[in-house]
């Protein structure tokens, strides 16, 4: 063995060119390593089409990087103990006060620390924003369709990452220890109670025995900063991967077909863009944290079982749960020993259940169309009129159970009989998303018929000719072939049929629940008065060719 | 590739038939010719551009130098007074606005930069099929078929059932481990602290105000009061806020004073657990646990603030409007020798919001 001779040996040259610069090197010695040219093969220049309304799940990302940021920041200075102390601190009218180490180093962040306050007021906004774009972001994805196949998996994780959104931000709220995160705990531990058979243990091993115990903050704390984050956190980046592998939806026009993707290329102008709406949202948000306040803390004091103050809320997105709970009427059932506490009980139930209605739509919209294909194309709200119907009752509900949750601020601000909001809400329920389904279906089909007039006697020109006769008519001009493809690529199904009550050898074939369910729900979604039939070619030329012109 | 799961445009298998037109009116027009921006043909806008894009980042760069003095220069207690915002912290204003005017410029710049010099050619890509081709599928299939029977999952039932029998039971032991979280419930919630009082050692009630023990004629006519327990054996100190579990005795022991006139209680039973006329019920609602602090004398109703329910005073506590289910608990009330308003007993019926166990 001869050191020399294997010193002499040259290594085997690469095979690939000189780099060029130290950039085009630096990317050579990663590529060797990581294997980056093959990744950023067909997504260095990936396509994004663009619509202003595909910025909503953008804010939703950039918020939620601005809550870990700034919720890193909290840790370091915020002590998740209920250990009592005596305040002393810059905050003068809560001097001599006894509070909990949460409560103390809550004021502490937010008198003491410089920058502190900022960063709790950023931390609380962003959470506030991030839930709100969450649910318009949802909004925006149910009522154009963008749910369905292949995506309705994404729609799961979205709706998860919604549900714990609304639980996280509530055990933020919780964790200052303040008077009103306080009153918003005994309401859980009241809720739980509420639960048959288990309520009571649940609620013991919950608080470490009885409410309040001293266990409740740093329990909270770890579910708050490292178990539903870390969860969120998986799931947010499982919902990119397949924004990223569906690549994205796009509107019906020119040149866009349910085969393609036409946008901009994600570098330069998306990396521009999306990079630069980050610091756009973060700045505004930063701006918002520094003129108006949200949950200032120091105002409530700290809590105790037996105080309280007035317009306690929680915050929005749990205001909806809060008007449940608020217009329920009190049923309680006493029976061999035990009270079924039926007032809180429904309410806690219907709290989820409001919400995974929501979850299961595009489930149950995949069965009644019977609709096995990708769909790429975004539909128009008016085009599907009946989900997005639906979508506007669920609105409503939401809407009227949120003022349920806020009766009391309604009744001051508005001089009313905080009874009668009670019980509009308790009716209201009931009554109002039937009304906004009729209303909305109506709109959108009106809507349609529009767009078929339209497209077949073209647009209103304003300009007004007398004819010969002396009639006077409007001049329509016809829409350009842009304007009239738009109009007219939608897609209508057809309304499921039932099997015939015989089949080719006369022997009858009964058709199941499931069968007759499913042909019900197809006809009230596309059947006759449901959706207007579109404009055919045919009914096309006929007008436009020849006379009748106008 | 399985093309044949994208739809075309125009679908006939689902849609209205949409007959084929020779000729179709409503035909895909294809992209449109790109229109160039001002900045696209004349430089001196490009130019102006630019600039103004930079002028963005060093604002950007001016902000946060600004944030830097802010934080150094601006004392934290000090307040000021800016409309329409009213009386707000110097530094918390400073610090926030230098902050997003920052970030907010470094975006807007970003953004400017995009729309205006980079292209705004719009590119088609090709969409390809999420699922695979059969040929594929077949094959992953066959390769799961080989690897199962390798494994022998299918042929050998015991080792399956027992294998899901264990994975079944294992998370058992994660929820066990749960147990020790609290203590079992047993009955500590259908006591309180006034359980101590005895006829032979009563429980004095002790003013939440003055921390001082009280007399009936201390408490006006339409007056509300809430009190806490005095000395007892186990607590010879009375509940005091030092005490350790002072919040979780308080959450059951408070109680809310009224006098009203002895004529107007109606409930005879009410009547009789109070003492010439004052009433001490629970303070805790037995909704979810608030506690209630709204009382109108005039009609003797009291209202709880988080939920609305509505309790009659006058009535025995009834509910005559909201969300709970149960009157409030009334303690039985008297005086001691001295005149010192006392407890002898516990609450009748457990306080707070009902649980399965609640049996009164």
């Amino acid at each position: 063995m001869s050191s020399s001779s294997s010193a002499k040996q040259a290594a085997p040259a690469s095979t690939r060119a000189k780099p060029a610069n130290k950039a085009e090197a630096a990317a050579d010695y990663l590529d060797g390593r990581l294997g980056i040219y093959s990744l950023a093969k067909s997504n260095l220049r990936k396509i994004f089409p663009d619509h202003w309304s595909f910025m909503l799940g953008e804010i939703c990302l950039y918020t939620f990087i601005i809550i870990i940021l700034t919720g890193v920041y909290l840790t370091l200075f915020f002590k998740p103990s209920m250990g009592e102390v005596v305040y002393n601190g810059s905050y003068a009218p809560l001097n001599g006060i006894h509070m909990s180490e949460a409560y103390a180093s809550t004021l502490n962040i937010s008198f003491e620390v410089r920058g502190g306050l900022l960063i709790r007021q950023i931390h609380h906004w962003a959470a506030i924003v991030f839930v709100a774009a969450m649910f318009v972001h949802m909004m925006r994805v149910f009522f154009t369709g963008a749910f369905r196949k292949p995506r309705e998996i994404n729609w799961i994780f979205g709706f998860l990452l919604l549900f714990l959104g609304f639980f996280d931000g509530f055990l933020g709220y919780s964790l200052p220890d303040d008077l009103l995160s306080g009153t918003g705990i005994r309401f859980m531990e009241g809720a739980i109670l509420a639960v048959p058979l288990v309520g009571t243990y649940i609620s013991f091993f919950l608080f470490g025995g009885e409410f309040p115990g001293t266990d409740i903050v740093p329990r909270f704390f770890t579910i708050h900063v490292l178990l539903i984050p870390g969860i969120m956190l998986g799931l947010l980046v499982a919902h990119l991967i397949l924004v990223f592998y569906h690549k994205h939806t796009q509107w019906a026009g020119p040149g866009r077909t349910e085969k393609n993707v036409v946008g901009m290329p994600l570098m330069p102008v998306y990396m521009a863009k999306a990079g630069g709406f980050f610091f756009l949202v973060f700045g505004i948000i930063a701006a918002m944290s520094a003129i108006a306040s949200v949950n200032p803390v120091w105002a409530y004091g700290p809590y105790r079982p037996d105080q309280v103050s007035t317009d306690a809320q929680p915050d929005w997105y749990m205001g909806f749960a809060e008007g449940l709970i608020r217009v329920m009427p009190g049923w309680e059932v006493r029976a061999w020993g035990h009270t079924l506490n039926l007032g809180v009980f429904i309410p806690l139930m219907l709290f989820p259940l409001v919400l995974v209605a929501i979850a299961v739509y595009p489930f149950i919209e995949s069965w009644i169309t019977g609709d096995k294909r990708e769909h790429h194309i975004l539909d128009r709200p008016r085009n599907a009129p009946v989900r997005t119907a639906l979508g506007a009752a669920w609105i409503s509900l939401y809407l009227v159970l949120l003022s349920g949750g806020g009766n009391d601020l309604i009744a001051t601000h508005f001089h009313l009989s905080l009874n009668d909001i009670t019980y509009f809400v308790r009716a209201g329920s009931f009554i109002v998303p039937v009304i906004v389904f009729f209303v909305t279906k109506r709109w959108c089909l009106g809507l349609q018929r529009r767009d078929k007039e339209k497209v077949l006697h073209g647009r209103e020109t304003g300009v007004i000719k007398r004819l010969p006769h002396g009639e006077f008519v409007e001049v329509h001009a016809q829409l350009d072939p842009t304007a009239l493809h738009k109009l007219t690529n939608h897609e209508q199904y057809e309304p499921v049929e039932l099997p015939a009550e015989v089949d080719e050898n006369g022997v009858a074939r009964k058709a199941g629940v499931v069968a007759k369910t499913r042909a019900k729900l197809s006809e009230g979604y596309f059947g006759e008065g449901n959706q207007i039939p579109k404009a055919t070619a045919e009914e096309f030329k006929e007008i436009t060719s020849g006379h009748g012109h106008h | 590739m399985s093309d044949d799961n994208l739809p075309t445009a125009h679908d006939a298998v689902h849609g209205h038939g949409e007959a084929a037109v020779a000729e179709n009116p409503f035909a895909d027009p294809g992209l449109p010719a790109h229109e160039p921006r001002r900045t696209d043909i004349d430089e001196r806008a490009a130019k102006r551009a630019e600039r103004q894009v930079s002028l963005m980042f060093v604002v950007s760069m001016l902000a946060t130098v600004g944030f830097i003095a802010s934080y150094v220069a601006i004392d934290k207690s000090k307040i000021v007074y800016i409309f329409p915002l009213g009386h707000i912290s110097a530094l918390n204003f400073a610090l926030g606005m230098t902050l997003g005017v920052a970030l907010f410029c470094i975006g807007a710049g970003a953004v400017h930069w995009a729309r205006t010099l980079m292209s705004d050619v719009e590119l088609p890509a090709e969409r390809h099929a999420i699922e695979a081709d059969d040929e594929t599928r077949a094959d992953v299939i066959q390769q799961f078929k080989t690897g199962a029977g390798e494994s022998g999952f299918g042929r050998r039932k015991m080792i399956r059932n027992t294998l899901i029998g264990s994975m079944a039971l294992v998370p058992l032991s994660g929820v066990m481990l749960l147990r020790d979280l609290g203590p079992l419930p047993e009955k500590s919630l259908d006591s309180t602290g006034w359980k101590e009082a005895t006829p032979d050692a009563p429980i004095r009630l002790i003013n939440m105000n003055t921390n001082e023990p009280m007399k009936a004629e201390d408490i006006g006519i339409g007056s509300l009061t809430f009190a806490k327990p005095g000395p007892s054996a186990s607590r010879p100190g009375g509940l005091q806020e030092t005490d350790e579990d002072f919040q979780q005795a308080i959450a059951k022991d408070a109680l809310m004073l009224i006098r009203i006139q002895p004529d107007d209680i109606k409930d005879d039973k009410s009547k009789g657990l109070g003492f010439e006329g004052v009433l001490a019920y629970s303070k805790i609602c037995t909704h979810v646990g608030c506690p209630i602090s709204l009382y109108e004398q005039q009609t003797h109703h009291a209202l709880c603030p988080c939920h609305q329910s509505t309790f009659d005073l006058s009535d025995g506590a009834r509910v005559i409007f909201g969300p709970a289910g149960h009157p409030l608990p009334q303690l039985k009330i008297t005086t001691d020798p001295s005149g010192y308003l006392i407890a002898t007993q516990d609450f009748a019926k457990p306080v707070g919001p009902s649980f399965w166990e609640r049996s009164a």
